[in-house]
């Protein structure tokens, strides 16, 4: 989901940079705001960004026959809440950008509109969902992290096709075309981040359970039951 | 092997067996090229005249520092993650029964 340097025009890059911005600034205050009035919830704070900061560093093969990285930021949203992924996505996509030369400082407001925005939101909701229908916090964590997941991939091929619109199809085939790159190569992996957030999950519910409780993720329970 | 050892098991096949299957099935026919560089062909492809109007601040490096540095992203966020984890697991282990509770 990282659009090259340059590879977007300047108006588009200047758009997204505009439109992610606020969303960027509210997240550092969230960050601020958590770390100051819950500081025993900072461990597991750097865990989301940790997450975060792995998951987008490995890219992994697909079906397709290609290779492509998944996003983690759906663990901080459910933590968390999503302003919080909004920073921290941000961090690592500067990061990437100015020491591995991937993604880039024009296209930084666009990528950060995906990846660490439209992903965090779409799996909180999807979280959400799974648990207002009766869903336990594990099966909400698999959709969350599978949904910001396939989201930021979606939302990447959508800003490509707005700034690259096929010369006779327009958006829409370019649409068709950017999510044919994308989307297909990214189902598998979704599904391999859902598995591997449930597996970060099943630690925290066994160790971190106090905080769960305080953030509202588990109901207050007899100390001694765990999580199966 | 108590179930719950067990789940944690099959969770983490699942998860390589995910990855593994693509490459093992593939028989070397792909190149698996990263899905960012492909989408930067298909803007060649759609519109040979854009001209990238900003080149990243950092020169082009070789593939293998690349994949160093990747590594080193990678190599960070899992020490972070691993210390949080491992604090988090001495926490509860030097803490027998935290506090059983004020029983009335």
């Amino acid at each position: 989901m990282h659009i090259a340097e340059g590879f977007l025009p300047p108006l588009h890059a200047v758009g997204w940079t505009v439109a992610a911005a606020p969303f960027v600034v509210h997240g550092a205050r969230a960050v601020v705001k958590e770390v100051r009035e819950h500081p025993e919830n900072t461990l597991l704070l750097g865990a989301a960004g940790a997450f975060t900061f792995v998951l987008s560093a490995i890219k992994l093969p697909s079906v397709t026959g290609s290779s492509s990285h998944p996003t983690g930021t759906g663990a901080g949203a459910v933590l968390f809440r999503p302003p919080v992924m909004a920073l921290l996505g941000t961090v690592v996509l500067l990061f990437q950008a100015l020491l591995l030369a991937h993604g880039g400082l024009t296209t930084l407001g666009a990528n950060a509109f995906s990846m660490a925005i439209v992903g965090p939101w779409a799996g909180y909701g999807a979280y959400r969902l799974t648990r207002s229908l009766g869903g336990g916090l594990l099966p909400g964590v698999f959709v969350a992290m599978l949904v910001a997941d396939l989201a930021t991939y979606v939302t990447t091929a959508l800003q490509l096709a707005l700034a690259f619109p096929d010369a006779d199809s327009g958006f829409a085939g370019a649409a068709v075309k950017f999510l044919g790159v994308f989307a297909v190569t990214q189902i598998p992996l979704a599904v391999g981040e859902g598995l591997l957030g449930v597996l970060l999950f099943r630690v925290l519910t066994t160790n971190a359970r106090p905080e769960l409780e305080r953030l509202g993720l588990l109901p207050p329970a007899p100390a001694q039951e765990e999580v199966r | 092997m108590s179930r719950r050892r067990l789940v944690t098991v099959l969770l983490v096949l699942a998860v390589v067996a995910l990855f593994a299957v693509p490459l093992l099935m593939d028989g070397g026919s792909s190149d698996f090229t990263g899905t960012d560089n492909q989408a930067v062909t298909a803007i060649q492809e759609s519109d040979p005249g854009y001209e990238p109007w900003f080149t990243s601040v950092l020169p082009p490096l070789s593939p293998s520092v690349e994949s160093g540095l990747f590594a080193l992203q990678a190599a960070l966020g899992g020490g972070v993650l691993g210390y949080v984890i491992g604090r988090l697991r001495g926490r509860r282990s030097s803490t027998p029964a935290p506090e059983p509770a004020e029983q009335p």
